[in-house]
């Protein structure tokens, strides 16, 4: 896809889909991840509730979802990838390009909003030189987004870098949580 | 127990008690602090007796709605020949709310019993707990705390050597506000995508794979165990104000306040008290402005209404909200209206899940129309076009997350229209005159 074509949809996300894309794709299940859906298979009555958990297999195993990993969890399923891929596109967890090696959720819903949570997401975007949401820091080590309420509103500002969930983050402990990263 | 704090002499512990307990999340240490127990006495009793009993308890759902907990249970016909499910909502994402995430995290094993005691009063063999993608914290331990239990045989196909089958599986969310509604909840967990459902038929008709199905709450599941060991009266007679609501609630308290955390109160505490006394009141320099007391979907509370507020389901109805998931927003005369209005209504305009027209568009108006208020941008009949558009949200969907969006922003262009004229008109918002003031 050249970026002419896809107009003003033209990002960085989209650039870097884009060779990600054309890298080889090496199936998900197989050998222990295999058995991993098999047992996970035996917890319901069909094969298709399994889905969310074969997606998160997936993104775990290579970071996103590519239209790959769609397909290969369609045939296991014996759905249809496009069926797959409008699940993959309800959720705003399931990656659809790749994000930097760590991604960092900023909780700005109005509790942490007013608490000053902005301040928080200023702080990550300039400290990690990815400058803007969504894009990933030239680096490639950082994206960083705004999260829609994460839970933990008594612990404002939560932040979630991957799968680590972090509380009571305020602008100053920014650098010393990212120096922990790198 | 006003975890993260010291628990307050006037908080009542039943369900909080073990809150930053380390211990209390292994097995062992759930077992010496009573667990199991009442999972033991329900598996020798009758199904029908459960139910009864939990009835009799006056328990209502603690996740939002406040519907009856027994008589919910009882809408499961024993003998159907069909297979039976419990789903445990653990899908908590109402802004404001967090108490089912420190249940989970720190006792685990109270909801497996609360789901095996539920599970089997409606005669289901499965329970599905879904969580939320992003508690990854409460998954890891629920995870290992589930391990724990199929390990020791507490659940699984022979649950505490009774011959009964009780299973329960812990099924990961994928990121969505909406699936924490019961039938967007059952469609996601088919591996659908989670669009609510049109009701009839009820979930306890056709729920999760079109079987009957009832769905219940976190905290409502854990209070079950409680309540079975030491009997309805002992529940029933837990209650400050009015006795339809009974027992204690966890309320999670966030936002301008001294000690933001998750308290636990007898039904019908008085507010006034919990916010100045509890939380400790408003940070230095500061009044408190504002209340939402029942997550960001339930209407805003001036101070006046709050502090005259009895906490229960009818109390916070009678001073003009609801009591809601109880997540207690607190906000203080530092903070614009407009800006704390314009947030929530982005955060459902984002969280729709686009199928009815009045919620898909609805919402993404209202945010566009308050945003530019914010901004100094508005105008005198913008506020006209948001009420109607807010009746026009009201009522008319499938689910009632376009009613959520609705509703902060008429009771707040109700109750503060002052602050959206002034900016209407060029007055922009000064906190420290207001704080002054």
């Amino acid at each position: 896809m050249t970026p002419e074509l896809v107009g003003g949809l033209e990002s960085p996300d989209y650039a870097s889909h884009d060779r990600a894309s054309h890298e080889p794709y090496t199936q998900v299940f197989t050998g222990d991840v295999r058995r991993e859906l098999d047992e996970l298979l035996k917890r319901y009555p069909n094969k298709m509730a399994a889905l969310l958990p074969a997606l998160w297999i997936v993104q775990r195993e290579r970071g996103w979802v590519p239209e790959e990993g769609m397909v290969e969890v369609a045939d296991l399923l014996e759905l249809t990838p496009a069926y797959v891929k409008g699940v993959v596109t309800f959720y705003t967890m399931y990656h659809q390009h790749p994000v930097g090696k760590y991604f960092i959720q900023v909780c700005t819903t109005s509790p942490c909003g007013i608490c000053g949570a902005e301040d928080v997401v200023k702080a990550f975007l300039r400290h990690t030189n990815a400058g803007e949401l969504g894009v990933t820091s030239p680096d490639k080590k950082f994206t960083v987004i705004e999260v829609e309420c994460l839970g933990a509103c008594g612990f404002a500002t939560p932040v979630m870098v991957n799968d680590e969930f972090i509380e009571s983050v305020t602008p100053d402990r920014v650098p010393d949580i990212l120096a922990k990263l790198t | 127990m006003g975890f993260p704090h010291q628990p307050h002499p006037r908080e009542t512990t039943v369900l909080s008690k073990y809150f930053g307990d380390a211990e209390a999340r292994t097995l062992d240490g759930w077992k010496k602090r009573g667990g199991y127990k009442a999972l033991e006495k329900a598996l020798g009793m009758a199904p029908a007796d459960i139910v009864n009993i939990v009835k009799e308890s006056g328990l209502r759902g603690r996740g939002g709605a406040g519907f009856p907990t027994g008589l919910k249970w009882s809408f499961m016909k024993p003998g159907d020949g069909k297979p039976h499910y419990l789903c445990c909502n653990a899908d908590e994402s109402e802004p404001g709310t967090f108490k089912d995430r420190e249940c989970m995290r720190w006792t685990p094993h109270a909801l497996i019993e609360g789901c095996a005691i539920g599970a089997y009063a409606i005669g289901a063999e499965t329970a599905y707990i879904y969580i939320r993608g992003e508690f990854t914290e409460p998954l890891y331990w629920m995870e290992k705390a589930v391990k724990e239990a199929y390990a020791a045989g507490i659940i699984g196909k022979n649950a505490m050597g009774t011959g009964k089958r009780v299973d329960v599986h812990v099924h990961k969310g994928a990121g969505a506000y909406i699936c924490g509604e019961e039938t967007a909840l059952m469609n996601s967990l088919e591996g659908r995508r989670g669009n609510p459902r049109i009701k009839p038929p009820f979930p306890a008709v056709s729920g999760v794979f079109g079987m009957p199905t009832t769905i219940n709450n976190v905290e409502t599941l854990i209070a079950s165990a409680p309540i079975l060991l030491n009997g309805a009266d002992w529940y029933k007679k837990m209650c400050l104000s009015n006795p339809k609501s009974t027992g204690t609630k966890l309320f999670s308290v966030c936002g301008n306040v001294q000690r933001p955390g998750t308290y636990e109160v007898v039904m019908g505490f008085p507010f006034r008290e919990f916010l100045y006394d509890l939380c400790g009141g408003p940070l230095h320099g500061r009044k408190f402005k504002a209340v939402i007391p029942g997550g960001a979907s339930v209407p805003i509370q001036t101070m006046e209404e709050a502090e005259a507020t009895l906490m229960d389901y009818e109390g916070f109805v009678e001073k003009g909200s609801m009591l809601g998931s109880g997540g207690v927003i607190v906000i203080d005369d530092a903070q614009p209206m407009v800006t704390v209005i314009a947030r929530i209504a982005r955060f459902f305009a984002h969280e729709s899940c686009s199928q009815c027209t009045q919620c898909r568009e609805g919402t993404a108006w209202t945010t566009k129309i308050l945003e530019r208020i914010r901004d100094g941008e508005g105008t005198m009949e913008d506020l006209d076009t948001l009420l109607d558009i807010a009746e026009q949200m009201t009522g008319k969907t499938i689910c009632v997350l376009s009613d959520s969006c609705a509703v902060p922003v008429v009771s707040g262009i109700k109750k503060f229209r002052n602050e959206f004229e002034a900016l209407i008109q060029g007055r922009r918002f000064h906190p420290v005159a207001a704080a002054v003031a």
